[in-house]
């Protein structure tokens, strides 16, 4: 059995790693995908390679976040592992390696927001956004289109991208009225330098097969063939699946793969899906045979029944109405944007967050400063409830001189403030702290 | 007083060693329409002026089952799958025939749905009308539950010769590697058995009651009654007689070493890791077919001592062809031996021919002819070190699957070299220069295969598995599918697994005192469901292989 298209592999079950010892996330996560990819006999394809995930160092996750008090103190080498198998992953499609990749890794990372107290949503590094952040720094600017199809919003993929014109971020989410994080409304749709590019699509419970593939066909693909991305990221998130015990969706392994097809992704990255006897081990190896250009029409669940999952007609409908909301704001973001920013010099955003995971509730205000040159440097005051501080300051890779010099300009005037201080100059790929 | 045989390609080598040594050696040629009649005769010829009460053990190293698959010499058989969902492999089966059942069995062992028996009774009358003599039935997940395969063998079993079912061939997970692994299992089955039966009578004829062993590609020896059942399990062992072979007549043990297995056509290389082989990571392939079958790893250059030397478009080729013998001795094309005689590192029986060729080609590159054959050599010798650091580099980025593996990172690190074959001795200068570490080479490198052969010692790898939700321990290799307890741990598992080794250990002749058991994988995982967390625990041990202590 030969692939069509060359695909890279980098499973990396960590076996000897858990948040706790029944947590969803724990060392037999991907046990049963290993064995389900081990007796397909996946190994053996012609065109499917194995690699073992690099380790992300210290400078790769700050490219990214303001850890608080700092990265090293807050992330195991577990964090290190998951993000560097997504840097491996970019490795090889970048590289010229294989034509795809696939980062089966563990924990995940959507969730992790540019200030990281400690976990949220089982995450505490955003494995994609340091991949990305990483692939940018060696392999030079391109424009990414990231489409999350987990099950939850990726509230932390779309905080770091929110004002970055060069990443459109869309996600497929159940509706954050009626899961975690609660986030993800079509509203939301990006920072003054960016908006529009930030791509909710909420969907309600029980949406099926054929209401992803409606998404993906009449919304999802014609906003892709416009921003026209050098690179699709899947954030291969598993938990619409009708067996997840986390969410109320009712995808299949087909349909997954189905879509992954379509979305025909460079990247994609394992996120959520805690369903890991029932859906992980026959999603993934969809996934996988997709990506490779290979038959996948008889993987499907053992307790699978077609019509079973089948998603009402009132759910088709508003699925339907969803997706065309989605698809005209795309069509106006830039008339919509000039009403929004036209004559001021930046835009404020208070937010608050709440660490499930960890129990911290944090406070935030962004300040996104507009330039008529560059993206503008941007900054983040937070807070949170156990009395942590910090300011931290993004010089985005594009800014111009000016902008740059406002970046360590604030920096200096924000020294001595009572919390931690971050400057993270992308320019230049340094980072100082306070 | 132990007998080793190797039998090669062209030649059949046999040794018989006591604690003294090499008592007698014999080469013959192998007669390709006979290969019972062409070991009988080696053996007996070894048997002249020797003990036969002395006799402790036979080994050998066969080509019988690895000949019968390459050349087609194989039982018509009938292959019964059932797939389940999945990847759709398509199997290559030389003059077989594929029938396929439904029904399923999932990654725990839990069946999904079943086959009917009237698809049984079909296929049966589909068979029989196609003359299938041997039938190889293998499901999904079936060394997790091997209920469909015993079902099927059961219902077969009077009709056929051989029935090989899936789950005893491996405990490994991969289905279409045992779907080869067990057709060729049936496939062999009968070829080997007459060849075993012919042994067995023969030497009851010579009234020789030592047992007879069968070594196997990854350098361990199985029972002639166990290898009548899993047949597979013999072929490709030349390579593991080689390795065995050299490690036995090499000095240094127990590091990490490089070995090379330096023929006229091509050069074998092998590493060793604290002094044992590094395996295939998933089985052997042969005729095309990859199997499960556990092996050393080995791979090969094209490079030898008599390589084809010319010169092309102004550039020095080596290889990989063999036209011939070198000049040195009698052939027509220059070869790396001929460079080797040239600078005095080897004897020939025409020196003045083979400096008259390399003279020759030298001026055609304008280069002096000790350049010339200085620059011969040294290519030999740098496309073997590339060889040798692309393969490690293989070896040494296979996947990793835990935190604690990925940063402590073991890696293979030759510190020595150990050179085999015949130019062995007089390229070894040249080695030790282009790879920077000390060189050995042994004596008797012509009979090496064989000594490896005659002191290999019984491997065996078992995989056991106990899920705690669903009550059951299995290890395919030994055939246990047994209940357990809820509190069933690793602990219990981990003696549980060394003593199945041991104990398949004892059954093919190994005696506790030698008997190195050992575990080489152990893993628990919590399965959580509600409110109860079970467990799901994965052992790994074997009797690894190495050389038999005493003699």
């Amino acid at each position: 059995m030969k692939a069509k298209n060359e695909l890279g592999l980098i499973l990396f079950p960590a076996f000897d790693w858990a948040i706790s010892p029944t947590h969803p996330e724990r060392e037999e996560r991907l046990l049963y995908t290993q064995d389900q990819l081990l007796e397909e006999g996946i190994e053996d394809v012609e065109g499917i390679h194995f690699f073992n995930p690099l380790i992300a160092t210290k400078k790769d996750i700050d490219r990214v976040h303001f850890c608080y008090p700092s990265s090293e103190k807050l992330l195991t080498e577990s964090h290190l592992i998951a993000a560097g198998g997504v840097m491996r992953a970019f490795d090889a499609v970048l590289g010229g390696e294989t034509d795809k990749s696939f980062a089966l890794v563990r924990p995940p990372g959507h969730h992790a927001q540019r200030v990281v107290y400690g976990d949220r949503g089982f995450c505490i590094v955003n494995i994609e956004a340091v991949g990305l952040a990483y692939a940018r720094q060696k392999y030079g600017d391109m424009r990414v289109a990231v489409v999350d199809t987990d099950c939850h919003h990726g509230d932390g993929t779309e905080d770091i991208y929110w004002n970055d014109p060069d990443t459109l971020y869309i996600s497929f989410h159940q509706d954050g009225r009626t899961l975690y994080p609660g986030t993800g409304p079509i509203e939301d749709l990006g920072g003054p330098s960016a908006f529009g590019y930030n791509v909710n699509i909420p969907l309600p419970p029980n949406t099926g097969d054929e209401g992803f593939q409606y998404v993906l066909e009449n919304t999802v693909l014609p906003i892709l063939e416009d921003y026209k991305p050098d690179l699709i990221i899947n954030s291969a998130g598993q938990d619409n699946h009708y067996t997840d015990p986390l969410t109320n969706m009712n995808f299949s392994a087909q349909g997954y793969a189905r879509l992954n097809s379509r979305l025909n992704p460079d990247i994609a990255v394992l996120e959520g899906g805690y369903s890991i006897q029932g859906a992980l081990p026959y999603v993934n190896t969809g996934i996988i045979l997709a990506m490779a250009g290979l038959d996948y029409s008889d993987v499907v669940e053992p307790d699978y029944h077609l019509g079973k999952w089948k998603q009402s007609g009132r759910v088709a409908r508003e699925v339907e109405r969803i997706a065309e909301d989605v698809l005209n704001i795309w069509k106006q973001r830039e008339t919509l944007g000039r009403k929004l920013f036209e004559g001021k010099s930046s835009v404020k955003r208070n937010r608050r967050v709440y660490y499930d995971t960890a129990g911290i509730l944090e406070t935030q205000v962004q300040e996104y400063r507009i330039c008529p040159d560059c993206p503008g440097v941007d900054s983040i005051r937070s807070q949170n409830d156990r009395g942590a501080s910090l300011f931290g300051i993004t010089v985005p890779r594009k800014a111009c001189p000016a902008c740059q010099k406002k970046g360590y300009d604030l920096f200096e005037q924000e020294k001595g403030y009572t919390g931690k201080v971050f400057l993270q100059d992308l320019t230049r790929d340094e980072f100082f702290s306070e | 007083m132990i007998i080793g045989i190797d039998m090669g390609g062209t030649n059949i080598d046999g040794v018989a060693l006591d604690e003294r040594g090499i008592i007698r050696q014999v080469k013959r040629p192998v007669d390709r329409s006979d290969y019972f009649n062409s070991i009988w005769n080696c053996i007996k010829e070894l048997l002249l002026g020797v003990k036969k009460e002395e006799i402790k053990r036979i080994q050998l190293s066969t080509t019988i089952s690895t000949n019968a698959i390459v050349e087609n010499r194989i039982s018509k058989t009938g292959v019964i799958l059932q797939r389940g969902p999945g990847l759709k492999w398509d199997f290559d089966i030389p003059g077989g025939c594929i029938a396929d059942v439904t029904g399923s069995v999932d990654h725990r062992g839990i069946p999904v749905s079943s086959e009917s028996a009237d698809e049984f009774s079909k296929i049966k009358e589909d068979f029989l009308n196609n003359s299938v003599e041997a039938v190889a039935v293998v499901g999904k997940f079936s060394t997790r539950n091997p209920d469909f395969e015993k079902r099927a063998a059961g219902y077969l079993q009077n009709n056929f010769k051989e029935i090989t079912m899936g789950h005893t061939v491996s405990g490994k997970l991969n289905f279409p590697r045992r779907v080869r692994t067990s057709y060729l299992n049936a496939a062999v089955h009968s070829t080997f058995k007459s060849f075993a039966k012919n042994i067995e009578e023969s030497l009851k004829r010579e009234g020789i009651t030592a047992p007879v062993y069968i070594l196997k590609a990854d350098g361990g020896t199985i029972d002639l009654e166990g290898a009548t059942a899993k047949p597979v399990e013999t072929i490709l062992s030349g390579p593991a007689a080689s390795l065995m072979g050299m490690t036995a007549l090499l000095n240094e043990k127990n590091t990490d070493r490089c070995l090379l297995d330096i023929g006229g056509t091509t050069t074998d290389i092998f590493f060793l890791v604290d002094g044992v082989s590094v395996f295939e990571p998933s089985g052997i392939e042969i005729g095309g077919h990859k199997t499960l079958v556990r092996a050393i790893y080995s791979t090969s250059i094209g490079l030898g001592g008599d390589s084809h030397v010319r010169i092309e478009e102004g550039k020095l080729k080596i290889g990989p062809e063999r036209m011939d013998h070198a000049i040195a001795f009698g052939g027509k094309y220059l070869t790396p031996t001929d460079a080797l005689v040239y600078l005095g590192d080897a004897k020939a029986e025409y020196p003045s021919e083979s400096a008259a060729a390399l003279e020759s080609m030298a001026e055609e590159i304008r280069l002096t002819p000790a350049e010339f054959a200085g620059m011969i050599i040294d290519n030999f010798c740098r496309s073997v070190r590339e060889t040798v650091e692309n393969t490690l580099k293989k070896i040494n980025s296979r996947p990793v699957y835990t935190i604690r593996e990925l940063l402590d990172g073991r890696s293979v690190k030759p510190r020595s070299i150990g050179v085999i074959g015949g130019p062995a001795k007089a390229i070894s200068k040249y080695l030790e220069r282009e790879f920077g570490m000390p060189i050995e080479y042994p004596e008797n490198h012509e009979i090496a295969n064989a000594i490896g052969a005659a002191l290999a010692r019984p491997t065996v790898e078992i995989n056991l598995l106990a899920d705690t939700d669903r009550e059951i321990l299995s290890i395919p290799e030994t055939g246990v599918y047994e209940k357990i307890d809820k509190r069933y741990d690793l602990k219990e598992a981990k003696e549980r697994a060394l003593k199945e080794a041991k104990l398949a250990g004892h059954a093919m002749g190994i005696s506790s005192a030698v008997s190195e058991t050992e575990i080489t994988e152990a893993s628990s995982f919590n399965m959580v469901k509600g409110y109860r967390a079970d467990k799901n625990i994965r052992v790994k041990a074997q009797i690894k292989p190495g050389l038999v202590a005493g003699i």
